[in-house]
């Protein structure tokens, strides 16, 4: 694959080296202006990918570039100083691969790969060779010193390992997320522990109306008065992991860590909810799903194998929901700056900038209603599991 | 294809990291929140029923305080209609008593003045028997010289004696 991406300090040589030559004078303060909001919106979006080279000869590729922010990422990468010069510097936060293949288990620096993902790099470790192709690591075949890539860029000579439990950036911030959770909700816990009175002071006060909410316009309307009780640290955990994890793929020094448009993340909690879901279902949840009461008999055979198709249907429309709309926001926003260099024109900068700024600020209201929308209709599985015949 | 494939070491992590966030935060932190936002509730209610219930006793006490005034106004009403009418019998028995015993007086002293008339008649008539007498004796002395005279003068006496 032919194919380099960019990111913001790759931007800066390359007008130095002529794109904008030509309108460069005129607009100079403008261009200023405009470069600076650019910078800002793009670093805000978290342009991570970096080129060994900086050559203006390469070709950009938006669906590559997009791909590669929205899915996981060995390092957590920050920013690139004096690209494409001699003194390049990386600023990075190495993070542990850690494979397990049939040697057993290896564990090395992700900074081994020296920010190579296109193969190139191949690093040894017990006496296996690992290369990493697109934030992905591979085992080089035996004998094999150099991946070898077939038509669509996959690697015909190499294997990804048994096991990758690295923890990547999207592990690392979530592991950042639950730390931050940890000190939201650990301190707001604290003051009311301290209160004679269990008035919310501090930070509590901010935390209070949300639980409230959570209780009352989720738990208690979906599940029901009697039963709620039981759901409600899921319920709350949940909304608060997808919520803070959301709005962590929008802080910019982040680099777009985009955890919650992950479909790894997205299926296992939505598989928790199916479980809980199937686990707490009783008798008449059962019977709704086998046997169809209040319907003639071929009606009832009729609706079980649609019923039992909902049961499944229902965790994954919950996984696929939140996945596509937080992917699909990181993409619009990165398919608009991406327009600046398709174009190659700084012109097309105020638009992208202000369609990217408004989307942004779309996005910042949809991280709190997807995780609304993740909590009210987990809440609804479990209130359609646990409820009671009507009479 | 990629994009849409999970990876097992996110899924991993991911189960791991919810499960230890799931644990910690319902034991530490949704426990307590929950708990005293509960209880607050709780107290809030309980606080609205006890003022609640409070007024209705201060209503029920106005109520009393009110039955009670009405009664000790009845109260006073009847009592002095009591003594009105007491003062009334009163007087109308000192009336009564006063009339019974000056109707006695009178009637003693009326019998007083019967028995004085009486005794009076009495002395009367003996003194003017004793008069008579005396003038009977004068005239008989002085009739009885004759005798038909005299007999004539006694029988006109006595006879004008009767008379009286």
């Amino acid at each position: 694959m032919l194919v380099n991406s960019f990111n913001v300090c790759t931007f800066a040589p390359n007008l130095k080296q002529g794109i904008f030559k030509p309108i460069r004078m005129r607009i100079s303060t403008f261009k200023n202006i405009i470069l600076s909001a650019l910078f800002l919106t793009v670093f805000n979006i978290g342009f991570a990918s970096e080129t060994k080279d900086g050559g203006d000869d390469e070709k950009f590729d938006p669906k590559e570039m997009i791909l590669h922010h929205v899915k996981d990422a060995y390092g957590m990468h920050i920013a690139t100083l004096n690209q494409g010069e001699e003194n390049e510097l990386h600023i990075t936060i190495p993070l542990p691969v850690i494979v397990y293949t049939d040697k057993g288990l290896t564990t090395f620096s992700s900074s081994a790969f020296h920010h190579d993902y296109h193969g190139h790099e191949i690093v040894e470790r017990n006496g296996q060779r690992f290369v990493n192709v697109h934030e992905k690591v591979y085992v080089l075949d035996k004998g094999a010193n150099e991946v070898a890539f077939d038509a669509e860029g996959h690697p015909t000579n190499a294997h990804r390992p048994k096991f990758d439990l690295s923890i990547t950036r999207n592990v690392f911030m979530m592991w950042v997320s639950i730390a931050v959770l940890f000190l939201i909700f650990l301190t707001a816990a604290r003051r009311y522990k301290k209160s004679d009175d269990n008035v919310p002071s501090g930070v509590a006060s901010f935390v209070e109306p949300l639980v409230v909410f959570v209780r009352d316009e989720i738990a208690k309307p979906m599940i029901g008065e009697h039963k709620y009780k039981r759901y409600m640290p899921y319920l709350l955990t949940i909304f608060f992991f997808i919520w803070i994890n959301n709005i962590f793929g929008l802080i910019p020094i982040l680099n777009g860590a985009n955890l919650s448009g992950n479909i790894a993340f997205t299926f296992t909690l939505a598989a928790i909810t199916f479980i809980i879901t199937t686990f707490s279902g009783n008798k008449n949840y059962w019977k709704h799903i086998f046997w169809m009461p209040g319907v003639p008999v071929p009606m009832k055979i009729f609706l079980m194998p649609i019923e039992i198709i909902g049961m499944f249907v229902k965790p994954i429309s919950l996984m696929i929901r939140l996945f596509a709309n937080i992917t699909a926001g990181h993409v619009i926003i990165l398919a608009l700056m991406s327009l600046i260099f398709v174009f190659k024109t700084v012109a097309i900068a105020p638009v992208s900038v202000a369609f990217s700024l408004f989307i942004t600020v779309i996005e910042v209201i949809v991280t709190a209603i997807q995780a609304y929308i993740f909590t009210i209709l987990s809440a609804l599985y479990f209130g359609m599991a646990t409820e009671e015949e009507h009479h | 294809m990629d994009l849409i494939t999970p990876e097992f070491g996110l899924v991993f992590w991911t189960l791991i990291t919810f499960l230890v966030l799931l644990f910690i935060l319902r034991k530490f932190a949704w426990k307590p929140i929950l708990g005293a936002v509960s209880d607050r509730e709780e107290g809030i209610k309980d606080a609205l029923a006890s003022a609640e219930k409070a007024r209705k006793e201060m209503e029920n006490l106005q109520a009393d305080n009110e039955r009670i005034l009405q009664e000790a106004r009845a109260e006073r009403e009847a009592m002095l209609k009591d003594a009105r009418e007491i003062r009334e019998q009163t007087i109308a028995k000192a009336e009564t008593e006063a009339q019974e015993k000056a109707s006695k007086i009178i009637e003693k002293a009326q019998a007083a003045i019967e028995s004085e008339k009486k005794v009076a008649m009495a002395e009367l008539k003996s003194h003017v028997a004793g008069l008579s007498v005396d003038i009977a004796e004068k005239v008989v002395r002085d009739e009885l010289s004759n005798k038909d005279k005299q007999l004539k003068l006694v029988e006109d006496m006595l006879g004008e004696a009767t008379l009286n």
